[in-house]
């Protein structure tokens, strides 16, 4: 994931270095417009005031005051405050979406890069895990629905078999049923930048080590986990900062009643309290920034690339 | 390697061939299960409900999308949605395929540029959209103002907001196709064998003949498959859209709001119109890539 060395034969002549800015042009405005001006303008507003009517400019820290109001103590029921209490459950969330598309998405990739020997059925199986990416994340979350619901296909089947005789209602519409939807929509994520790092793997390797007697379990935690860091990395990186500014998902999932960081940004926002939902931004921001700083010291990307 | 062995002389499945086999097919049947129950649920008989059992097959919910749900206009969102992604595909592929073109040469900055783009395609999307949004509410904000010291009152009391599709919408999409169109371009080009630019140069071709003529007709199927991650994407975006859009809501939002209100399988057959649009996008994709890759190939012999 570099940008390819720019060809030599190409940059004899000066003007080439112009026609190459004039065609990237048009792509670094895009991103200028709506990518970094409007971060720049939400580190701005952050610090300004408002009203019930306008934006007001100013230099205060009067939003960020107001997200930690009381969180030095816990509350009279022993409870965190609202924001320390979300970004743990948005953690906890992370946490736990985390591990689990990493190992699923590990073994399928693993599945498909060195079991799979026809190079026909790896892309076939390759593209059908691919598929539901281009296809309308709620539709996915719904189609939860039929299956997880009170009346469920899931309850039918555990009543029908006696399991229980009430219908199971932590199914939809909970925790679980969130972290469900998430395996479901971002599997993807982890699946084709790990297969990707396996597929670069030298199979010679992989013969060495079984000629030098290491075992299966060996093989694959000496040689092919070290290998193929940087896939996990940027799988986590694109799992990790989807989750954590997640609404939608932990929206329809969880019934709107589940908080999470994304939720109270996009609820200031639709109040027009544009300085507060900045404030959030910027923190949120912050923190996800720390993770793949820490993530990125565990694994030096150019290192690896 | 194994490949170059006859069949019967191949080793035997490594272990752990068949528990993997069967985690794989597990997570396919998760992946594609809960889309083809609703695909099955959309057929739901007039008296059925959002679960099994099946009462009956029709088409009754398909005809209620069309009339519209409660006060949503589906076919307007749908046609909104499906300009959207065009234009977004459109940009998309002209963008990129001159960014990736710019980035084959020296570029001074290009990291930067590349970095950004990254950052693009990893930032959470509400803090994007939450940008966007603000950006346009101060563009509008400086507008009145500017209105109101010219002293234009009339245009003042007609205008609404800078918000909207063709504005902060495109532009929250954009942010999300264009970086993995960027991705697409480089892998293109990373294999891409430049002699046979060299060739067409040697040969008296000016640079816009090598790129019509010689490096179009190469790069052509990959070029249908980042229109293809245009639309598809911004066919199903929300979370950018989400707070960068003014009075209209593409097709994806309206459904998110139609998930608690609606509780008839309507829903599920706006979900199963949506799902063929998409592979309706994909399969036209692969077809269109298959066809310029064999017209490439028929033309070298």
């Amino acid at each position: 994931m570099s940008a390819p060395p720019a060809s030599t034969h190409a940059a004899r002549a000066p003007m080439h270095a112009i026609a190459a800015w004039w065609q990237a042009a048009p792509f670094a405005l895009v991103f200028l417009l709506f990518f970094l001006v409007p971060l720049g303008l939400i580190a701005m507003v952050s610090l300004w005031n408002f009203n019930e009517y306008e934006l007001i400019p100013a230099l205060t820290l009067r939003n960020y005051a107001s997200m930690f109001e009381g969180c030095t103590q816990l509350t009279d029921n022993g409870d965190l405050c609202v924001t320390l209490s979300t970004y743990l459950s948005t953690l906890k969330f992370c946490l736990l979406v985390w591990a689990i598309t990493l190992v699923l998405g590990f073994a399928a990739a693993y599945f498909l890069a060195f079991h799979v020997r026809s190079t026909t059925t790896q892309t076939v199986l390759f593209v059908m895990c691919t598929v539901p990416f281009w296809t309308s994340n709620v539709i996915r979350m719904i189609s939860w629905v039929p299956l997880l619901g009170r009346n469920g296909l899931v309850n039918q089947g555990l009543i029908g078999l006696g399991v229980v005789n009430q219908p199971v209602e932590w199914l939809l519409f909970s925790d679980f049923s969130v972290v469900l939807a998430f395996v479901h929509l971002y599997t993807m994520f982890m699946i084709v930048p790990i297969f990707n790092s396996m597929m670069r793997i030298d199979r010679a390797l992989l013969e060495a080590a079984s000629d030098a007697g290491a075992s299966g379990w060996q093989t694959l935690w000496n040689v092919i986990v070290p290998l193929c860091k940087p896939g996990i990395l940027i799988g986590s990186i694109f799992v990790i900062t989807i989750v954590m500014g997640d609404f939608v998902t932990i929206g329809v999932m969880g019934g709107q009643q589940i908080a999470s960081v994304g939720k109270i940004i996009q609820v200031q926002t639709s109040y027009l309290q544009f300085p507060l939902a900045a404030a959030n931004a910027v923190i949120l921001l912050a923190v996800v920034l720390m993770i793949i700083w820490g993530l990125t010291r565990l694994v030096d990307i150019r290192k690896e690339l | 390697m194994s490949l170059l062995r006859p069949h019967h002389l191949r080793d035997p499945r490594p272990a752990g061939f068949w528990p993997l086999a069967i985690v794989f097919a597990l997570f396919l049947l998760f992946l594609y299960g809960p889309m083809i129950t609703i695909f099955v649920l959309s057929f739901q008989g007039p008296e059925g409900g959002l679960t099994f059992p099946l009462r009956g097959v029709s088409l009754h919910w398909f005809h209620k999308l069309a009339e519209g749900l409660g006060t949503v206009d589906i076919g307007a969102a749908f046609r909104r949605s499906l300009m959207l992604g065009a234009v977004v595909m459109g940009f998309t592929v002209v963008l990129s395929v001159l960014a990736g073109l710019a980035f084959r040469k020296k570029l001074r900055g290009g990291d930067a540029l590349f970095y950004i783009a990254v950052a693009s395609l990893i930032m959470p999307s509400i803090i994007v959209s939450l940008g966007i949004g603000l950006q346009f509410r101060l563009i509008d904000n400086g507008v009145k103002e500017l209105l109101g010291a010219l002293g234009a009152e009339s245009t003042l009391e007609g205008y609404g907001t800078a918000l909207g599709l063709l504005s902060s919408a495109l532009g929250a999409h954009l942010t999300w196709t264009l970086p993995f169109g960027l991705l697409i371009m480089f892998a293109v080009f990373n294999r891409f064998n430049p002699a046979y630019e060299e060739a067409a140069r040697d040969l008296g071709a000016t640079p816009w003949q090598g790129f019509r003529h010689v490096v179009l007709p190469l790069i052509g199927p990959s070029i249908v498959g980042v229109g293809m991650f245009g639309f598809t994407l911004s066919w199903d975006e929300i979370a950018r859209t989400s707070q960068a859009i003014g009075d209209v809501n593409t097709l994806p939002l309206e459904l998110q709001g139609l998930t608690s209100t609606v509780t008839t399988p309507a829903i599920y057959a706006l979900g199963t119109v949506t799902t063929i649009v998409s592979l309706l996008v994909m399969a036209a994709a692969l077809g269109t890539g298959a066809l310029l890759q064999r017209r490439s190939i028929v033309k070298k012999h």
